[in-house]
């Protein structure tokens, strides 16, 4: 198996990632070093195997629907990277 | 008196006397910090300012309470993956900007009811993604036994304070080694607590199914006072477990007589430099002189961990680090539409092994490639499972190396991910098991540099990995040992 450039491409952009054409060529090769090492997996016969979900049985965590943390616009928006009055402001969405 | 070499054991009960005021063993600190930190690096933010505050109002309760707390008054360095309501939290990412959380997680909540005075945040690979800290977007952090050497990571800042005596104990998280390798390079105590142990809720998520917190100390008795803090539930962790707290510090003994400690033949094979061998060997037969039981035992499916672990852990990561967007925090690139805005924002705000881990991520959860590696993976996470429940059987606690090596030179496996991930070998098994395991120092190598013994325990008997723990501990001085800065 050998990992292209383009296929490095299709899943940068799936994961919202830009990547310079050098990137996208160190990248391939390095994924394709390790998902070649991964494929050490295939020698085990899993056909019988359940995958794995917790490692400590635990039950749905249920709670509650009550409100806990004090809202505090002011606290929430000192993060913003852009904010009007009580908004965030974002790129526009629908064209 | 040295102060800033104090255990939280000996702070503690001399503040108590008051023999010492917070205030007094606070400035200690930050004077060791100013001393030392140019050249170790260990800090990302400081906080002076806020720690003598906190230790003014520990010194009021102090003179105030008539049975308080352990750690009031201790001062704790704190990873930088940790929200610290109104304290810059970077995760060593530039992502994140100048992101101060407008809360704090539920264990720096505990400790700040318990009176801890917090020195700072401590660096880290960037989003906990590494075994060096060179992963750090900021800088990276160096090895108090050796400035050409990296601290071990992801929580290498915090290693390294608590070696270079910068803090009195530190916090690390552990996704796959992150608290026990940097312990074991740099000659101190941590402990990955069973999964569930710890409150997850306000640690910056990296692989959720494996994250754990943990405490970075000099001694193993100050790992049990600092667990018994941190462990407990916590309705906000959804895969926190409802349990009793044991009182750990109360567990340790000297008598481990009749422990049956196992001894996997899969992790003494080649890869491992025979010096730390040695050391590891030599450490079993003190634990057989002081009555532990030997068992070999078999844990068939280790060489599958890493392959296993990091499919996992990226696709973990690759949904987890999905938020960082650009829109209500952090940083934000500014570009002609919404989609440019999140390519360029996460070009520019991710560094290079948190973009492999990303893509990996997402590759491996792709349409096609799911059964192939994300399902495979998580049945052989069973089967690994399924060795320890088996080895178990026959054994109380297991004893391995914490890492093949000592701590390698600064630039000698940055440039090789693949190489770099394969240092993780004896740690990650544990993660994927959701299993507690402490490291703590064993000995030196020929170079100076510690070398780290790894106790791993059943699900929630951190008691007996304590035990066995401080009962070794007692035997040698290597904890006592102090870099020479």
């Amino acid at each position: 198996m050998k990992l292209t450039g383009e296929e490095v491409e299709r899943v940068a952009r799936l994961a919202r990632l830009r990547l310079s054409p050098e990137e996208q060529n160190s990248l391939a090769n390095q994924l394709d070093e390790i998902l070649e090492y991964m494929q050490k997996l295939n020698r085990l016969d899993t056909s019988q195997v359940p995958p794995f979900t917790h490692a400590v049985e635990i039950v749905n965590a249920f709670r509650e629907d009550k409100v806990t943390n004090e809202p505090n616009v002011d606290a929430l928006l000192a993060n913003a990277p852009d904010k009007d009055q009580t908004f965030f402001r974002v790129p526009k969405i629908i064209e | 008196m040295n102060l800033p070499a104090l255990t939280i054991d000996q702070a503690s009960a001399m503040l108590r006397n008051r023999e010492l005021t917070s205030r007094e063993l606070t400035e200690a600190i930050f004077d060791r910090i100013a001393a030392t930190d140019e050249k170790i690096r260990a800090y990302i933010t400081l906080c002076r300012e806020p720690a003598l505050e906190q230790a003014k109002a520990a010194d009021e309760r102090l003179r105030r309470e008539d049975h308080p707390p352990l750690l009031l008054g201790i001062p704790i360095a704190i990873k930088d993956n940790f929200l610290t309501r109104g304290v810059r939290t970077t995760c060593a990412s530039k992502i994140l900007g100048g992101f101060a959380p407008p809360y704090d997680a539920t264990t720096i909540k505990t400790l700040r009811a318990a009176g801890a005075v917090f020195t700072g945040k401590t660096n880290l690979d960037e989003f906990a993604m590494g075994s060096s800290v060179e992963n750090s977007a900021f800088f990276p952090t160096r090895n108090p036994w050796n400035i050409e050497r990296v601290p071990g990571g992801s929580s290498g800042g915090s290693a390294a304070a608590v070696a270079a005596d910068q803090c009195i104990a530190a916090l690390g998280t552990d996704t796959g080694g992150s608290i026990r390798q940097p312990a074991a390079c740099c000659g101190v105590v941590g402990l990955k607590p069973t999964y569930g142990r710890v409150s997850r809720f306000g640690i910056i998520a990296f692989a959720s199914s494996m994250d754990q917190v943990g405490p970075m100390t000099k001694t193993v008795k100050d790992c049990a006072i600092l667990l018994e803090a941190l462990a407990g539930y916590d309705s906000a962790d959804s895969t926190s477990v409802n349990r009793v707290v044991p009182r750990y510090r109360h567990e340790l003994t000297d008598d481990i007589k009749g422990i049956r400690v196992g001894i996997p033949k899969e992790y003494f094979v080649s890869g491992m430099e025979p010096e730390v061998e040695g050391a590891v060997r030599q450490a079993v037969t003190v634990l057989e002189k002081s009555g532990a039981v030997l068992e070999e035992i078999s844990l068939p499916h280790t060489e599958y961990a890493i392959a296993v672990y990091y499919i996992i852990a990226t696709a973990e990561a690759s949904s987890n680090l999905a938020r960082y967007d650009g829109m209500r925090f952090g940083y934000r690139a500014r570009a002609k539409d919404l989609t440019e805005t999140y390519m360029l924002t996460r070009d520019e705000g991710f560094g290079p092994e948190v973009k492999r881990r990303i893509l990996l991520g997402t590759y491996v959860l792709s349409a096609g490639y799911y059964d192939a590696y994300y399902l495979k993976a998580q049945q052989v996470r069973t089967l690994i499972k399924n060795d320890f429940d088996a080895a178990f059987e026959r054994c109380d606690a297991i004893v391995t190396p914490t890492a093949p090596t000592t701590a390698f030179k600064i630039g000698e496996k940055s440039e090789d991910p693949l190489k770099m991930y394969l240092s993780d070998i004896y740690t990650i098994s544990i993660n994927l098991a959701g299993l507690p395991a402490i490291s703590l120092p064993c000995g030196f190598d020929s170079a100076g540099l510690p070398i780290g013994l790894q106790i791993i325990g059943k699900h929630f008997d951190e008691p007996t990995v304590l035990r066995i723990a401080h009962c070794y501990e007692q035997s040698n001085d290597w904890h006592q040992r102090k870099p020479n800065l």
